[in-house]
């Protein structure tokens, strides 16, 4: 038995685990990866914001300090494992590399699993050398194995375009970014700074065929109209041996399809998003959401989802009073608002909304 | 478009080609779980992590369903991969 189990100890996870252990909650925290930390230990960049989120710092430096402080807490971290099923009744099931399936009751779960790439299609996409852009960025900056000498990326959000800048500085040779919309996904600052080092972003343009047998040795890519259709005559063949795809993340909610929850599909969150409340509870009792999973946004406010359950639990199992739990979550709402302004930010605040406000 | 896209496989982890997911829609499989019961896609590995999109995806050309509409197939435990030894307890 135990208080609290968190399912995926990412930026979400892990925020949340130290929030409620540090008000006296039992918590297990459980993650599939031989360290917490999820994708900030991909981040090899500076993160924007406030001070208070941890602006100018990078992504890993992040992670080592949210693991610094979870060393120092009451907190049962269950690594290498994989949770395979949770019950009705609260059961979640697990094995851990090495041994048998084990299960443990909680009192409460918050599912916080992140994001999965979204594929895309085409001819040769199946071929040896042609990863997602999460993929390319782990197995760079956790592995150290850099994936490809010469690379195409699919895709100019801020993933493709970080991760283009990311794979330049690593030694690769990036021929371009290619964008199936009329205009770049991602930040400015991001695309600017890709376009000073010379790499070239060509818009309304997709991919049409990986070739090479059987790993990736060219790219054949071709201009698209104003409804995604091909221009025929305008194909153009590039020399690569990684072709990238960055098309966007989905929330990761396998556990969730199972428990049947409540989904909303919220295009400005990634697809199908389970339905909570303003303290993150899903339609079933005692299960939150945080994070990616709760609908992608980005790092930061993942870290907030996850202080925000973290509380609302501790106040529930009576760690904390309403009031001081009330003004706490007020802190962190506020923060969650910072960072949802702008036109990005924008849109998934009004994604949000949609979200919460069908579970009132 | 289509036409050129048919050899191309949908769902890497059972090898299900873009021309027998149309075909299985067209014969009347319009949503994501009928269309795993005929052809198999999304039963492998991964359990329908990666094709579930592509599988909507055609659903919707071929019928106009949007794919707001289509729901992920029947989850079910394991959703991951576990070996059957380390189930016997």
């Amino acid at each position: 038995m135990s208080d609290f189990v968190i399912i995926g100890a990412g930026p979400a996870g892990i925020s949340a685990a130290n929030e409620s252990a540090r008000y006296g909650v039992k918590v297990t925290l459980i993650d599939e990866n031989n360290l917490p930390g999820g994708q900030l230990f991909t981040q090899t960049h500076k993160f924007f914001g406030s001070r208070e989120h941890r602006a100018g710092v990078r992504g890993f430096q992040i992670g080592y300090d949210l693991i610094e402080e979870i060393n120092k807490l009451n907190v049962d971290v269950l690594l290498d494992t994989i949770v395979y099923g949770i019950s009705a009744d609260m059961e979640v099931k697990y094995v851990t590399e090495g041994s048998s399936a084990k299960s443990i009751t909680a009192g409460n779960i918050l599912i916080s699993t992140g994001a999965l790439e979204k594929p895309v299609v085409f001819k040769g996409w199946t071929k040896p050398g042609v990863m997602g852009a999460g993929a390319a960025q782990t197995m760079m900056n956790v592995h150290r194995v850099l994936p490809g000498r010469k690379v195409l990326m699919v895709g100019s959000g801020n993933v493709g375009l970080i991760v283009a800048y990311q794979l330049k500085q690593a030694g690769a040779d990036v021929v371009g970014i290619i964008e199936a919309m009329p205009s770049i996904g991602g930040y400015k600052v991001h695309a600017s700074k890709i376009r000073r080092i010379g790499i070239p972003i060509l818009t309304s343009c997709t991919i049409k065929e990986a070739k090479g047998s059987p790993q990736v040795s060219s790219a054949v890519i071709v201009g698209v109209d104003k409804n995604l259709r091909e221009i025929s005559g305008t194909e153009d063949e590039i020399k690569c041996d990684l072709v990238c795809i960055a098309a966007g993340l989905k929330p990761f909610d396998e556990l969730c399809w199972l428990l049947n929850l409540e989904f909303k599909y919220i295009n400005e969150l990634g697809g199908f998003v389970p339905v909570h409340n303003d303290d993150l509870e899903t339609s079933m009792k005692n299960i939150y959401i945080a994070g990616d999973a709760a609908g992608v946004e980005e790092a930061s406010t993942a870290m907030e989802e996850g202080r925000l359950v973290g509380v609302a639990v501790a106040q529930k199992l009576e760690y904390l009073s309403d009031r001081q739990a009330e003004k706490l979550k007020g802190k962190i709402n506020d923060r969650l608002k910072y960072l949802r302004l702008g036109s990005f930010g924008k849109k998934r605040a009004e994604g949000k909304k949609k979200l919460t406000s069908i579970s009132k | 478009m289509a036409d050129k896209r048919t050899s191309i496989i949908v769902c890497r982890c059972e090898e299900i080609t873009d021309e027998e997911v149309r075909k299985a829609v067209k014969e009347g499989a319009t949503s994501v779980d009928a269309v795993k019961r005929v052809t198999r896609a999304g039963m492998g590995l991964c359990q329908s992590k990666i094709c579930y999109l592509n599988i909507a995806k055609i659903i919707h050309e071929e019928t106009g369903i949007p794919v707001s509409k289509l729901i992920p197939m029947k989850h079910r435990i394991p959703v991951r991969p576990v070996k059957i030894g380390d189930l016997d307890n």
